[in-house]
């Protein structure tokens, strides 16, 4: 959301996360933040609750702005392991690129990656809407449970592995599908969705030139025939 | 888990600073890895002199001056922290190696080359960089690695790094699942181990392989081949800066890349006080992809 005040600004060169953290926990709902000097540091701007609007600088180290709720978070550069886990709603921007795990386990909101996402984006998803401009790496939605996958660029090895019902979206080539994982038809009301990820993400791909890949459904149930297995 | 930290200095205009920017990558890696922690440096003066065959060992219980003098044949010793370093104009690296055994036959030789000092041991990473004088270290290509033991105690021996070929130098973050059984086909090959450590077998396995012939990024694709379990690891040669991980590639490993020098760490923030870090490109290693650059 659009800032609604002059932005406070906290500088990490000087204050520790642990304060940084504390103030925007303290913070009223509407106030705008700004981050200067992260390089790297774990932790930035985690754990926030109101509708905020915070924009780091520069880049972050492990689980930036991880459990984010309501705030709408805009990293300005890298983002290490684990960006925007465990998120339940708002939305988190990466401007560069993502290292592994980004979007763990996300209940909610909206991750935009511009750059390229590395192994497992998306591992274990559970409602959260991921759009990574560039390639995603192996094992990306890995368990998906719920929510959408959006990769403008190539996705790596055993995409989609073992998942439940994310719904996954590739413009480029996959290298592999992982166990379970199919190519589905793509119909209106996909086409319709994604074109409003997109939207959301401010991209200007399109819809048409995706594929969609889902649950097979195959894993879903005990089977019998496979009792010996066990 | 284990920290890494390594870089490669491509203007020679910033050999001088080598140390001090490996210090600031060191202090950031010591949280993953506070029980001890190791450095290489190829190419420093003061360790290395030009000329010089140099033999780095666990500091034996005497001072440096009675390790040169029982090592004899013109050889001088400087004790740095827990190593001592042995230097001589005379002999070959492998003469002076020997030299350093027959006089201290439990010494554990840590490294061994005509550029290259290996300083390790037991402490935290801050107060052991302190102890190796890492500040006013200058040279080409230094690596560092801080250590939270999982397959091994925690000892001088098992700190890293591991250069168990001259001028080669080995760290890892990760555990191999299967060192035992290679420990074993190895030493059936008449390999010598100083440690229980997983990752010296990964360092004695490529030394072998590099023995045989092959070169180190196919030692690294063998290794790859060969090995169970986790690994990021990175390897040097002074004049070869190589990183592999495995195929989960769940150990962390970033690259940075100037004109002036190619950097690897373990987490991003290491990289924050390298001159240029700004417009440097960054990546990812992928997994099962030696990845090497050449000076």
């Amino acid at each position: 959301m659009a800032a609604l005040t002059t932005p406070t600004v906290i500088d990490l060169a000087h204050d520790s996360v642990r304060d940084l953290n504390r103030a925007l926990h303290q913070a009223g709902p509407g106030t705008s933040w700004r981050i200067e000097h992260p390089d790297g540091a774990h932790n930035v701007a985690v754990g926030l609750t109101e509708d905020l609007d915070v924009v780091i600088g520069g880049p972050v180290g492990y689980y930036g702005a991880g459990m984010n709720q309501r705030a709408t978070v805009t990293i300005h550069g890298n983002a290490g392991t684990g960006v925007a886990e465990n998120m339940m709603s708002g939305t988190v921007r990466v401007r560069g690129s993502a290292s592994q795990s980004a979007g763990a386990t996300a209940h909610g909101g909206l991750l935009v990656i511009d750059g390229d996402a590395s192994a497992r984006c998306g591992i274990s998803m559970k409602g959260v809407d991921i759009v990574v401009g560039g390639n995603v790496g192996h094992m990306s939605a890995f368990m998906g449970q719920a929510g959408r996958l959006v990769v403008c660029g190539d996705a790596g090895d055993a995409l989609g592995d073992s998942l439940y019902e994310a719904r996954i979206y590739v413009k480029g080539k996959v290298k592999s599908l992982g166990a379970d994982c199919v190519e589905k038809e793509m119909r209106a009301e996909h086409l319709a969705e994604l074109a409003e990820l997109l939207k959301a993400a401010e991209r200007d791909d399109a819809p048409a030139d995706f594929r969609r890949y889902g649950s097979a459904r195959d894993l879903y149930h005990f089977k019998v025939d496979n009792s010996a297995a066990y | 888990m284990c920290g890494i930290a390594g870089l490669q200095v491509r203007d020679p205009s910033l050999e001088p600073r080598l140390g001090e920017l490996l210090t600031g990558m060191l202090h950031q890696a010591a949280e993953r890895g506070p029980d001890s922690a190791g450095v290489a440096l190829y190419g420093d003066s003061r360790l290395t002199p030009p000329g010089h065959a140099t033999v780095s060992l666990l500091a034996p219980d005497v001072s440096a001056d009675e390790v040169a003098a029982r090592v004899g044949g013109g050889a001088t010793a400087i004790t740095v922290s827990q190593s001592t370093v042995v230097h001589s104009p005379a002999l070959t690296v492998s003469d002076l190696e020997r030299a350093v055994r027959d006089a201290f036959p439990s010494a554990v030789v840590t490294g061994r080359g005509t550029g290259l000092a290996v300083l390790k041991g037991v402490g935290h990473p801050d107060a052991l960089a302190e102890e190796f004088g890492l500040r006013a270290a200058s040279g080409r290509q230094g690596i560092a690695h801080t250590r939270m033991a999982t397959e091994s105690a925690v000892t001088p021996e098992g700190a890293h790094p591991f250069s168990v070929d001259e001028n080669v130098c080995l760290v890892h973050n990760g555990s191999f699942a299967n060192h035992a059984t290679i420990r074993r086909e190895l030493r059936a090959e008449g390999i010598v181990f100083d440690s229980e450590n997983d990752s010296e077998v990964g360092a004695r396995f490529v030394a072998h392989q590099l023995a045989q012939g092959h070169d180190l990024e196919k030692s690294l694709r063998l290794l790859c081949e060969r090995f169970d379990g986790f690994y990021t690891l990175l390897v040097t040669t002074g004049d070869t800066f190589a990183v592999v991980r495995d195929a989960i590639a769940c150990k962390p490993a970033v690259v940075a890349e100037t004109d002036a020098w190619v950097a690897m760490a373990s987490e991003y923030r290491y990289f924050a006080g390298l001159p240029g870090i700004e417009s440097a490109r960054v990546f990812e290693p992928e997994p099962e992809e030696v990845h090497t650059w050449q000076r």
